[in-house]
């Protein structure tokens, strides 16, 4: 089972690193006869029952009110390989483009927009991953080395952070900033928004182990030779909760791809040119829409397959001194 | 168990007074006003300085808040500029809407997690070990993608509506029908993560149980295996469950935003959606205190039953 949840995520993170040469089309080309067109099937036998190096048949516009497509299947279009830089593409890519997962409503290639989107999502939740363990690290190093006041103020403030629906939270601060932002800037927003969020989780686990390590002998021992309190901390104790911190990061990044999925699906996310899964499912976001083009909610299917990769990797590994759970927590 | 009450207490109102403060204050930093998003920029100077005296836009930001907070000690929250009504009476409205969701979201996760949790956690085989998996699948589901999935599911089958709380015309068989109908598909968006976490918890806390010798001492005394599970085992074992209930109105208060949105049920989140984005200041801040309000009396809830269950947690 771990295997399959390891290949799961293995598959996401190929796609996001391979997306450059992996596409067929850029995340913003429109083809402007092929709104929602539904996906191109790669065929290797033809009506007449001859088999060909795989082809594709061209998508005939059968009603445009209702945008549904027909097959032409008069011509045989051969797709390339590895040509223009793409790893696979039609060779008539300007009247029969090959669209693996179909297009959306601007009559974007939807799996294009896939991987690219991976690459965003990803990396933001990756980011915000590793902000949360940097801020969570040393809020719970300090709270558990220190004890006393300084230990309850930080824990009092951590307990409030978890007890707020992280949406809401997320949300909040989000509107603070203007509505329309660069991208550049809603990723860094995003990144530190989530990793605030997420800290506290790391904070109270780090804490508890770093107060714990803190009275064994071998810290004792540190202490003994003259290493200073920051070089205990940092040489000795933190080290110990890697583990710990490991086990909640796999935790956290599927848990923000859904915060920023949920936060561009209501608009406050990345801005319209910008592909992520989350921007994806807001273009689809009426039901009207992706009741007839199921294809649209392909970011959804990748979300799903990300998160249960975690969840079947988590198996059997328990989540440390907070206990609670050895799967994905919702939402963060 | 008073000291603990009062303590508990004091927290809840802190915690919807600082809640609702910061929101207020957020909302007024952001950049831009409801004056300048309605009028925009080309409107007569006059004009919008006049919209934003009457509004109370024009002050700083202190002074604006100490004169919200001294009307709100009188539960007068203020207007919402956006639907031109006062907070008090409009945010009860939705909140009610979102704790109908919520409710029924609850009680189906349990209704349906914690049974299977209890069959899956006592015995092993087929059955224990579909419910297992069936678990991890809809523990990878968010309520974002289950809404996605069940209004998918009911606009092509049409079974269920897909949007709103009633319909137009009131159908046979009366309002709460109507509304029932429309709860379909929201409140198993919601459950169904929930349900999960629910099973996953029992399974592994019966499973904890059985393995007690007061279990092997009752299977020795001859008591069948059905009555051990479902009357000796059963009460130690719902422990962990009772526990997040306190944690679980955070996850689906949390998780009834992304549901509502898609849903377009009538609740806090949307109306808290719709305020941010027209920086309604006076609405954000009712809703988030609302919001907090409901927080602060679950988890208040939760834990004084905790407390009664089990002492150790009064401390």
């Amino acid at each position: 089972m771990k295997l399959v949840g390891l290949l799961a995520i293995a598959m996401a993170v190929t796609g996001a690193f391979a997306a450059p040469i992996a596409v067929p089309h850029a995340p913003d080309q429109r083809f402007a006869g092929l709104l929602n067109a539904p996906p191109t099937r790669p065929h290797i036998i033809d009506d007449a029952g001859g088999w060909h190096a795989p082809f594709i048949y061209r998508w005939r516009l059968a009603n445009r009110l209702e945008q549904r497509y027909e097959e032409d299947r008069s011509v045989r279009i051969p797709l390339v390989w590895w040509t223009n830089g793409a790893f696979v593409q039609s060779s008539d890519e300007t009247s029969a483009p090959f669209l693996l997962f179909g297009a959306d409503s601007f009559g974007r290639d939807v799996f294009s927009r896939l991987l690219v989107g991976a690459r965003t999502s990803l990396a933001l939740a990756s980011i915000a991953a590793l902000g949360a363990m940097l801020v969570g690290g040393a809020i719970g190093g300090l709270a558990g080395y220190s004890g006393g006041s300084v230990d309850d103020a930080l824990m009092r403030a951590t307990d409030f952070v978890m007890v707020l629906p992280a949406t809401y939270v997320a949300l909040a601060l989000r509107s603070v900033l203007p509505l329309v932002l660069s991208p550049a800037k809603v990723f860094m927003l995003l990144a530190s928004i989530f990793a605030l969020v997420g800290a506290p989780f790391i904070a109270r686990g780090v804490r508890a182990i770093v107060r714990s390590e803190r009275r064994s002998e071998y810290a004792s021992a540190a202490q003994a030779l003259g290493a200073s309190d920051a070089r205990l901390l940092l040489r000795h104790l933190l080290p110990a909760t890697r583990g710990f911190v490991a086990v909640q990061m796999t935790m956290l990044v599927p848990a923000f791809i859904v915060a920023e999925a949920t936060l561009s699906y209501v608009g406050l996310g990345f801005p319209d040119p910008v592909a992520s899964w989350g921007t994806m499912l807001h273009d689809a976001a009426n039901v009207s829409v992706f009741a007839d083009f199921p294809w649209l909610l392909s970011p959804a299917v990748a979300m799903f397959l990300v998160v249960l990769g975690v969840n079947l990797l988590l198996q059997g590994r328990t989540a440390g001194p907070t206990g609670s759970g050895r799967h994905v927590r919702w939402p963060m | 168990m008073t000291r603990f009450l009062a303590r508990r207490l004091a927290f809840a109102a802190f915690l919807v007074f600082a809640v609702s403060s910061a929101s207020l204050v957020l909302a007024r930093l952001a950049e831009g006003d409801y004056v300048s998003g309605t009028l925009g920029v080309e409107a007569r100077r006059e004009t919008t300085e006049q919209l934003r005296a009457r509004y109370g836009l024009d002050k700083p930001i202190a002074a604006q808040y100490a004169d919200w907070l001294r009307r709100a000690v009188r539960f007068d929250f203020g207007s919402s500029l956006l639907y031109d009504r006062p907070v008090r009476e409009l945010v009860p409205e939705r909140a009610a809407n979102t704790a109908i969701l919520a409710l029924a979201a609850l009680a189906l996760a349990t209704l349906i997690g914690v049974p299977l949790g209890i069959v899956a956690g006592s015995r092993n085989g087929l059955l224990s070990a579909s419910i297992r998996s069936t678990s991890i699948v809809f523990l990878s589901l968010p309520p974002l993608l289950t809404s996605l999935l069940l209004v998918f599911m009911a606009a092509r089958t049409g079974w269920f509506p897909i949007a709103g709380i009633r319909s137009a015309a009131v159908p046979p068989g009366g309002k709460a029908i109507d509304l029932l109908h429309h709860l379909v598909v929201p409140a198993c968006a919601l459950a169904l993560p929930l349900a999960a976490v629910f099973e996953r918890l029992q399974a592994q806390a019966m499973g904890e149980v059985i393995a007690e010798p007061f279990i092997t001492a009752a299977l020795a005394r001859g008591v069948g295996w059905r009555r051990i599970v479902w009357r000796d085992g059963l009460k130690p074992a719902l422990r962990p469950v009772a526990a997040i209930y306190g944690l679980a109105i955070g996850t689906l208060l949390s998780g009834s935003f992304a549901v509502e949105v898609i849903t377009s049920w009538p609740g806090l989140g949307n109306l808290m959606l719709q305020a941010l984005r027209a920086r309604d200041v006076y609405l954000v801040a009712g809703c988030a205190g609302a919001g907090a309000l409901f927080l602060a009396v679950g988890t208040l809830v939760s834990d004084v039953a905790l407390a009664v269950v089990d002492p150790r947690a009064r401390e």
